[in-house]
């Protein structure tokens, strides 16, 4: 493990992404868009007992900022493969594990700051936030931008272009996020959708938020944990291995 | 002193049955200014990617600075300084920024950073640049803080991949001084390519590399006698013939130029 080289990604990364406005722009724009009109628009077509579709949606776009953030954190790898970048980290003697780390939290906390500005919704739509629910709360937020940027990572290591990104990407964050349970009840699927929601990671983490937030919760939490924890050190072990691999 | 810090012995790279670099052999001494020609697509930059460890060798072997390229890479890394054929600094960061980083992931301590990135920065006249957004750079500035960065940790060796190639007269006479008094004064070894003669002209011993083998390797003046002619220029076109070569650059290489032209645009 080298922290010097951990921490160069982790500032480097944080450095060019709050010099790009236009991205915190995005980033702000996409909650309004969702919470507003998808929250006011589809509450007379879905029946969520016991809760309001603008309060059971809340911890879905919390996810839905963490998912998307995170995914579009790891272009940067894309982008300083394209433009010589990455061969100047490449030829610099660092473990190849620590790059991928730096690169994980960096993501991390950039999609984590995204999330942050959801939070900044809740009195409009009149969720109150203790402080004990913001303590899970933000650490729950942390590890589902974790396990997001990991998985985006293993896909931009493998990655030579932005278009293919961006196909496989949105091939990617749409199921996710609409099969997680973010925007709609997930019971009474079809089996072979329910699969695709139980092996998501993203259910589990919307289901942790919810949790924290509505204090509704579909598995253990034991499970949720479980479940990210693992997911994440699947893709990092692949992430590692992608950038260890020398042509 | 004849210590000799890059042996490469029978070194071949195959890319799908072609074979980029086929069984090449040479050593660099120390402190040596080795120069490698050769037309584009002749197997020159392979070879540097797989001395520098970007890339391993398909069969062969090639140490550097005492390490071997394929079984410590790490060690490999720690001795040399590479300034790549195409650009790779971070052009949304400023000057001091590419330096510091880089810096930090050289284990540089902060201190020592402080006053090192002011020497090369000075070493190159860009001081004045120093909280500049790259982006803002002439393609001549930019190629010389690519030097200052790497130099920035004081490599052994100093690898060179046409530093100089779409430079102005003045920034490449200024790159060259530089060069040279640096290989004169702190005894780094420089390996380069390039495609100017004049340049090749200066380096102790030349290689001619063509279709992944070495052809010729001697003293520009000991070539010059052998086949008889005044100039560099003429060994090389004696050497390699005078068909024009096509390289083949593949679909990341065309994607990024797209995207640096479409960005210039902006």
């Amino acid at each position: 493990m080298d922290c010097a080289a951990i921490r160069m990604i982790w500032i480097r990364d944080i450095t060019r992404h709050f010099r790009d406005k236009v991205r915190l722009l995005g980033s702000i724009s996409r909650p309004v868009m969702w919470l507003l009109i998808m929250g006011t628009g589809l509450k007379a077509s879905f029946h969520v007992p016991g809760v309001s579709y603008p309060h059971f949606i809340f911890p879905g776009i919390i996810a839905m900022n963490l998912i998307f953030a995170a995914m579009i954190s790891t272009i940067s790898i894309i982008w300083d493969r394209e433009f010589g970048f990455l061969r100047e980290i490449l030829v610099a003697p660092i473990p190849r594990s620590s790059i991928v780390i730096g690169k994980a939290l960096s993501g991390s906390t950039v999609a984590f700051i995204e999330g942050l500005f959801v939070m900044a919704f809740a009195p409009l739509i009149k969720i109150n936030i203790s402080v004990a629910q913001l303590s899970l709360l933000l650490p729950f937020m942390f590890l589902i931008a974790f396990v997001c940027t990991s998985l985006g990572i293993v896909i931009a290591a493998r990655m030579t272009s932005f278009e293919g990104f961006g196909v496989i990407s949105n091939f990617i964050i749409m199921p996710m996020f609409f099969l997680s349970g973010a925007v709609f009840p997930l019971d009474n699927l079809p089996p072979w959708v329910n699969c695709i929601v139980l092996i998501n990671p993203l259910t589990y983490g919307v289901d942790l938020l919810r949790w924290a937030t509505l204090g509704i919760q579909t598995f253990p939490l034991m499970i949720d944990f479980l479940f990210l924890i693992i997911f994440a050190s699947v893709m990092l072990l692949i992430g590692i291995f992608e950038f260890s691999k020398r042509d | 002193m004849n210590e000799i810090t890059i042996s490469v012995k029978n070194l071949s790279k195959h890319f799908s049955g072609v074979r980029a670099v086929d069984g090449i052999s040479f050593d660099v001494k120390k402190g040596e200014l080795f120069g490698f020609l050769g037309p584009n697509g002749a197997g020159k930059t392979t070879t540097i990617n797989i001395l520098c460890t970007l890339m391993v060798p398909t069969s062969g072997r090639a140490d550097v600075n005492g390490f071997n390229v394929t079984d410590s890479p790490t060690d490999v890394r720690k001795s040399i300084g590479i300034i790549f054929q195409d650009p790779s600094l971070d052009e949304r960061l400023t000057a001091y920024e590419n330096l510091n980083f880089h810096g930090m992931i050289y284990h540089i301590t902060s201190r020592r950073r402080k006053t090192r990135i002011d020497e090369v920065l000075n070493m190159v006249g860009l001081c004045p640049k120093r909280d500049s957004v790259v982006r803002t750079f002439s393609g001549g500035m930019k190629r010389r803080l690519e030097i200052a960065r790497g130099l920035m940790h004081s490599p052994k060796i100093l690898f060179l991949d046409e530093p100089t190639t779409g430079l102005d007269p003045q920034t490449r006479q200024y790159i060259w001084d530089y060069i040279l008094n640096l290989a004169r004064k702190e005894k780094i070894t420089v390996f380069l390519t390039t495609h100017y003669m004049d340049e090749a002209e200066i380096c102790q011993r030349v290689g001619i590399m063509d279709h992944g083998k070495i052809v010729d390797l001697d003293t520009p003046d000991s070539l010059k006698n052998k086949y008889n002619v005044s100039s560099l220029n003429e060994v090389f076109l004696n050497v390699t013939g005078r068909g024009i070569r096509e390289e083949e650059a593949n679909g990341k290489e065309s994607l990024g130029t797209f995207f640096r032209a479409r960005q210039k645009l902006r």
